[in-house]
């Protein structure tokens, strides 16, 4: 599985970046400042126990683990490539966690911090990135589709999907409803605009959830906009809200009442998360290329996960042993991955032949018995030596 | 017309070696400087300079008004490409993965390749469709198709796969200057680029001055008698290694054919070298049912099918999509081994 940020060409000067960046201002949702004050906004009240509050913590710090574990497993050969989620854990988790068990996501190839929440095994992921399998996991049984490399496509099969919950009445409180991720740069894809138009029109139970991380593989915000991208939804029909995309508990305020809204019939929501890549866009990216650093050492005072702590320090309902409990914690799931993708078999030859169709088919029976005899050659001219 | 004449390249001076994809920006770029309506359209080929290195230096020296870096919006910038050749530009437009087409397939092949036809010829679309194709680096099913064969289906468009760095360019400065649409497909493979495996061959001579390379010849790589290779883009590496390999070790002389052009096709050199050696392998990345391997093995049988002493071989990929994983994209690709294979039960027939 690739994501297109390949290839070292030479260096050279890339273009100022523009964006701006997110205060807090009146038109940002923020619940959670940088120094982990709690603020409130009258259309988002958020109750959360400290137990759900740690819980979102440990959240954070083992997503962030399982990224920063699997960039040094591509950096040493054992992963094909991988696109990392650091600066979007606290839009992820959030998001992710304000789902139920009978919504559905559907991601691009960044969510790995969603398929943590809905329960899927980072190393399903590694299998998918090692180049093992095809990313064999059940959508279904997670609340969690396939993910999606060409840019935009699953906006619109999250629309379809969502038009069949409304078919099946999945609606109010037990209801179902879909979120579906995306980029700043999708949203000049026609197809997203396309899923738009249709969620719009057919006031499907969908939440387009985008995380602005202010690039497009070197292509910066102001190459895909020129207004703020949670203002395009009002021209579609129906309402836009951005969140500070680093503040989890927003995330998780703002996600739960447009999901909440699509269950009740009230239609579509769009969601600008407003965050940024810390990283490259890939692991074969090289960002010093085209972004400026400054750009990244401003960012670096909004960290998701920093805010969280300095919360749970501010208010005593965290100690110590349970920083240090939570950090053991990653460091043992970094392990287990580890291991996991070390370990994992490298699938069978012939294996290339399932799954084409949903029932065997003659002319790929016949492309396989040719194939194994091909192969079988091999075997012999070994024993013959 | 003998093999030689059809095929051979002409001769080109210069012996300064680049990579593909320096050769293809270099083609570019003298276009540029000598004709101003020649400008550039993709994702990421600005500063980026192309995923794959194919504009790699274009921004620095023309600016973003000619090098333009673009929304991800495949449908959109195919199709302001074809309004602005149609107002007397010539665009260069990169759609970043063949497999991409999809999103922009309307415009590709109902507008781009048929608005001269149904104009009845009053307006030409003279854009360049660049495109980079082909696996073996771990891409996936979305990422490593070659299309070709697609491409090449379709009528209304020329379409041209360069094997190596010196017709990489000329073929590029074809493109430019032909007044049809032409899709410029590149293999990733045979670019040099420093982070995929490489070929050699990915590297090499090319003249310095803007010559082309017409669209709709082939080149015999490598003469000999035994059998025909036919082939394209990465695979006339792979072939002209097995080639070298089984001239020495067995003692058997391949002819190697690098088509380079699939539209249009050079027929003739095909038939002369298969009359010449009597024996057909195709080798192609591009999926094994109606494609490029069916068109030549039916060149042949349409036209004298009594020259064959032994059926058609080919090594394709077979009819499934190209896996990820990387054992199994390696089995289903038409490397090195598959070829010999291939020659083998040619030569046994
Ligand atoms: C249709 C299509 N065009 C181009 C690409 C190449 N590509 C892969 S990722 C990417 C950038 C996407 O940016 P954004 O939507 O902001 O998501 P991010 O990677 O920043 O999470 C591009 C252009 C693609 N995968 N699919
Ligand atoms: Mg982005």
């Amino acid at each position: 599985m690739a994501v297109d940020g390949y290839g070292a060409a030479t260096a050279v000067p890339g273009p100022a970046s523009l964006q701006g960046q997110a205060g807090s201002s009146p038109e940002l949702v923020q619940l959670l400042t940088p120094e982990g004050e709690r603020v409130t906004h009258p259309d988002y009240p958020l109750e959360l126990t400290a137990e759900e509050v740690k819980a979102l913590y440990r959240d954070l710090v083992l997503v962030r683990r399982i990224d920063t574990e699997s960039i040094a497993l591509q950096r040493q050969g054992e992963l094909g490539i991988w696109a990392s989620l650091l600066g979007q854990e606290a839009a992820q988790v959030g998001s992710g966690r304000a789902l139920g068990p009978h919504d559905m996501a559907f991601p691009t190839y960044r969510e790995h911090g969603v398929a943590w929440c809905r329960g899927l095994d980072p190393v399903k992921l590694l299998e998918l990135f090692r180049g093992v399998s095809h990313g064999g996991w059940d959508p279904a049984e997670h609340g969690f589709h396939l993910y999606t490399i060409v840019i935009g496509a699953q906006t619109l099969h999250a629309t379809g999907y969502a038009m069949g919950i409304q078919r099946d009445g999945a609606v109010g409180e037990d209801g179902q409803a879909v979120i579906v991720y995306f980029g700043d740069g999708a949203t000049s894809q026609g197809d997203v605009n396309e899923a738009f138009i249709w969620a719009s029109v057919f006031n499907a139970p969908v939440v387009f959830f985008c995380q602005n991380n202010q690039w497009a593989i070197s292509e910066p915000l102001e190459r895909q906009s020129r207004i703020p991208l949670y203002q395009r939804a009002r021209g579609f029909g129906f309402p836009g809200i951005r969140v500070d995309g680093n503040d989890v508990f927003a995330c998780l305020a703002v996600t739960r009442k447009a999901m909440q809204a699509a269950r009740d019939g009230q239609g579509p929501t769009f969601i600008e998360a407003f965050t940024y890549r810390m990283g490259a866009h890939t692991t074969t990216d090289d960002p010093t290329r085209y972004r400026l650093a400054s750009e990244l050492e401003a960012w670096k005072l909004k960290d998701p996960l920093e805010r969280v702590k300095a919360y749970l320090v501010r208010t005593g309902a965290a100690d110590q042993a349970f920083f240090e409990g939570v950090d053991e914690e990653a460091t043992v799931l970094g392990k287990r991955v580890r291991t996991a993708c070390q370990t994992m078999p490298d699938p069978q030859p012939l294996a290339i032949f399932d799954n084409v169709y949903a029932e065997p088919n003659a002319l790929l029976e016949a492309e396989r018995a040719q194939f194994a005899a091909y192969l079988d050659s091999f075997a012999s001219e070994e024993v013959a030596q | 017309m003998s093999v030689t004449d059809s095929a051979t390249a002409p001769p080109r001076g210069g012996v300064r070696r680049l990579t593909t994809a320096r050769a293809v920006a270099e083609g570019i770029a003298q276009e540029m400087e000598r004709d101003p309506r020649v400008f550039v359209l993709g994702e990421d080929i600005g500063a980026y300079g192309g995923i794959f290195g194919a504009t790699g230096g274009l921004l620095e020296k023309f600016g973003p008004g000619r090098v333009r870096d673009t929304p991800i919006s495949e449908t959109a910038f195919i199709g302001l490409g074809i309004g602005a050749a149609v107002e007397g530009m010539r665009p260069i437009v990169e759609l970043m993965f063949a497999d991409f087409f999809g999103v922009a397939m309307d415009q590709i092949y109902n507008h781009m390749a048929k608005i001269h036809y149904e104009s009845g010829g009053n307006v030409r679309v003279p854009m360049v469709l660049m495109t980079a194709t082909g696996g073996g680096y771990g891409d996936a099913e979305q990422h490593s198709q070659c299309l070709w064969g697609t491409f090449a289906h379709l009528p209304g468009m020329k379409v041209v796969v360069p094997s190596n760095p010196a017709d990489a360019k000329g073929l590029m400065i074809s493109a430019i200057r032909d007044e049809n649409p032409v899709v410029y497909m590149f293999h990733k493979g045979v670019m040099g680029l420093p982070w995929m495996a490489k070929n050699p061959r990915a590297i090499g001579p090319v003249p310095q001055s803007g010559d082309e390379v017409p669209i709709g010849r082939a080149a015999v790589a490598r003469e000999g008698t035994d059998a025909t290779v036919v082939t394209l883009s990465l695979s006339v590496h792979h072939a002209l290694d097995v080639a070298e390999q089984m001239a020495e070790a067995d003692g058997i002389s391949l002819e190697v054919i690098d088509l380079r052009s699939l539209v249009p096709l050079d027929r003739q050199t095909i038939m002369s070298s298969v009359a010449k050696t009597g024996r057909l392998l195709i080798v192609d990345e591009d999926y094994q049912s109606f494609g490029v391997s069916g068109e030549v093995a039916a060149t042949v049988a349409e036209t004298d099918p009594g020259m064959l002493r032994a059926p058609v071989v080919r090594v394709a990929v077979p009819d499934v999509p190209i896996p990820y994983a990387r054992p199994l994209e390696r089995a289903v690709l038409p490397g090195p081994d598959r070829i010999r294979d291939g020659v083998h039960r040619l030569l046994k027939a």
